[in-house]
């Protein structure tokens, strides 16, 4: 039934595993290759941020701009005047982390594409600790009019995604992941910006995510039905702004139970996102898997992700107990 | 393009542009009236001579650029913008009204003619920049150049001081920056809220061209453009010293009309204080 072609290896240990970061090192050498407007600055994290394929093609169009969040986009607003489609990368923790009100002043309000491209989010940066494990990227992105908010749940979604959004001609977000991670999409799968895709059919549950948690449900999804006849239906959200109402509520319809899971802050994140439009659009109960209310810590990743919940296994057990205690809604409001 | 005026005709223009301030700001009702006082001769300046551009087509694809990086000093920009034909004086009285193109803090989507949206204070310079360096580096047009004003608070920030490092690194001679040395900020001096000097070695240690002038002396801020045009190593800032509240004897040198418009009396006062000042030009427009 399911139009999403996933790898056929999916849950094997040959699994493809690569950083979501490197599918946009690729995504961005492919946007400059199609299109001469693209320009690419960084504060002081070409590598790290997988910018280096860009710079080494295109030496011209790649502006250091040593560790300066705040002059990364500002001087990007002003390459846009010109017409440039401006990519600025660092760590998410200082862009948007600590650049907010240039990116709302000067390509927000001023409407102008620069792209905000913030790597090492969530808590699986690991050893680097809290400072870096950025949370609340997602929140302070997707309150911003004129923004669009994309969190590719593998690299090899985040170069579809890349050079989708050097051609989008808004102010527009890109959040990537430090670690490893399964690639569960193929060349062959789709992936617009503004859309959602089931992932795996089901009835029993809803099971939301976004980014890296994309993955971690599908095992979820996997465990439920092995070990609880659960049947969870497994929706994949990468672009959290403009959220794909239409997808979220048609499957909503369908199990009457949502849970919601992301490697950020639920408070104002992806699950308050989806929360929003349940609540006006069709309330049904909801569980929001995430940070609650509290920084990371450091640690090996697969270490954090165990000791906060969010792993295929935990949420597992936290959708299990949910779906036995909640009942499924399916009243016409 | 302008034709060339005589340097007592852009006198005449600066106080053509301060009276269009009072106006604007006294049916306003809100607004700041020491800086954009103080800048009537830099935008007259700029605006009637320095700058290639052409008020019908602000797109012009061979314009200068211009950017105000203290947007809450744009009336200035607004007079010297409705005076030089981008859109009608009279449009100048609907700054800060509800549905106005003339809103508080400068907004490049409303009104054509204007570069970027500014107001925060630090991001006009860096966005110049930008420009400057697409200008010089990328596209690799040497004849145009971006035109900046910055305030002398506004130079509390610290994204200003990163413009200033990028613009040293990538010599972005195409650059020219003027500093509204007025001395004033909200909370009072410049030197007792939070000191600049030593400003003209700050700058120069940042590998830029640096120049003082008088900035109500629109000879001297022709020359001084003129001079940094013709540097071509380094960005160039030009330090000019200005009266907050310049030809309004009340409000000059007072911090505390920084940030407040002159009520409807204080604005016929004020009027005809400008008129007294035209004594120093010349009488013919009494």
């Amino acid at each position: 039934m399911s139009h999403y072609p996933l790898v056929h290896n999916l849950f094997d240990e040959d699994v493809v595993k690569e950083p979501i970061r490197a599918g946009f090192g690729r995504g961005l050498l492919a946007a400059g290759e199609a299109n001469e407007a693209v320009v690419a600055l960084c504060a002081d994290l070409t590598d790290s941020t997988q910018m280096t394929k860009f710079k080494d093609a295109f030496p011209e169009r790649f502006v250091e701009v040593g560790v300066a969040e705040q002059n990364l986009v500002t001087v990007a607003s002003g390459m846009a005047r010109m017409g440039k489609i401006p990519f600025t990368s660092s760590y998410a923790a200082f862009s948007p982390g600590r650049n907010w009100e240039q990116i709302r002043t000067t390509a927000c309000l001023n409407e102008q594409p620069v792209k905000i491209v913030g790597s090492h989010a969530g808590i699986s940066v690991g050893p680097d600790g809290a400072t870096h494990q950025m949370l609340e990227d997602i929140a302070l992105m997707r309150v911003l009019p004129h923004m669009v908010v994309v969190a590719p749940g593998d690299s090899v979604e985040a170069e579809k995604a890349t050079r989708l959004l050097a051609e989008n001609g808004k102010p527009s977000y890109i959040r990537l992941a430090r670690e490893k991670t399964p690639v569960f999409s193929t060349d062959d799968s789709p992936f617009e910006i503004g859309k959602a895709y089931i992932l795996r059919e089901g009835n029993d549950v809803s099971l939301l995510g976004t980014g890296t948690m994309t993955y971690q449900l599908l095992e979820a999804a996997k465990l439920l039905a092995e070990q609880h006849g659960i049947n969870a239906e497994v929706v994949h959200v990468p672009t959290i702004k403009p959220l794909d109402e239409a997808t979220i509520l048609h499957s909503i319809a369908k199990t009457g139970r949502v849970v919601t899971a992301e490697e950020a802050q639920v408070a104002g994140g992806f699950g308050s996102a989806v929360a929003e439009l349940l609540s006006e659009k069709k309330p049904t109960p909801l569980k929001r898997i995430g940070m609650y209310d509290r920084f990371g810590e450091s640690g090996a990743p697969d270490e954090l992700l165990d000791h906060f919940g969010l792993t295929g296994t935990h949420i597992a057990e936290t959708v299990k107990d949910y779906v036995q205690t909640t009942p499924q809604y399916h009243q016409d409001y | 393009m302008q034709q060339q005026l005589t340097i007592k005709e852009l006198e005449r223009k600066a106080y053509v542009l301060r009276n269009d301030v009072i106006r604007m700001l006294e049916r306003a009702g809100s607004g700041h009236s020491a800086g954009p006082l103080g800048l009537a001769e830099i935008f007259a300046t700029l605006y009637f001579d320095i700058m290639r551009h052409d008020p019908k087509n602000p797109e012009w694809e061979e314009r200068d650029f211009f950017f105000l990086s203290n947007g809450h000093c744009v009336p200035i920009q607004y007079a010297a913008m409705a005076e030089t034909g981008y859109f009608p004086v009279e449009e100048l009285l609907t700054l800060r009204q509800f549905g106005s193109r003339l809103q508080g803090h400068p907004e490049r989507t409303k009104l054509p003619g204007l570069e970027n949206t500014s107001g925060p204070l630090g991001s006009g310079l860096s966005q110049a920049a930008g420009v400057a360096h697409v200008l010089q580096h990328i596209d690799k047009q040497p004849h145009r150049f971006v035109y900046v004003v910055t305030g002398d608070g506004e130079l509390n920030e610290g994204n200003i001081w990163e413009a200033a490092m990028f613009a040293g690194k990538y010599k972005l001679s195409q650059l020219v920056v003027f500093i509204d040395r007025n001395n004033i900020q909200i909370d009072g001096t410049t030197e007792d809220v939070m000191p600049l000097e030593d400003l003209h070695g700050k700058w120069e240690s940042f590998g830029w061209h640096v120049q003082e002038i008088d900035g109500h002396n629109v000879e001297s801020i022709r020359d001084a453009a003129s001079m940094a045009r013709a540097i071509t190593t380094k960005p160039s800032v030009i330090i000019a010293h200005t009266i907050p509240g310049k030809g309004v004897d009340f409000m000059e040198y007072d911090y505390r009309w920084h940030g407040a418009p002159p009520n409807s009396e204080q604005a016929r006062e004020a009027l005809t204080k400008l008129r007294t000042l035209a004594g120093k030009i010349t009488g013919e427009f009494e």
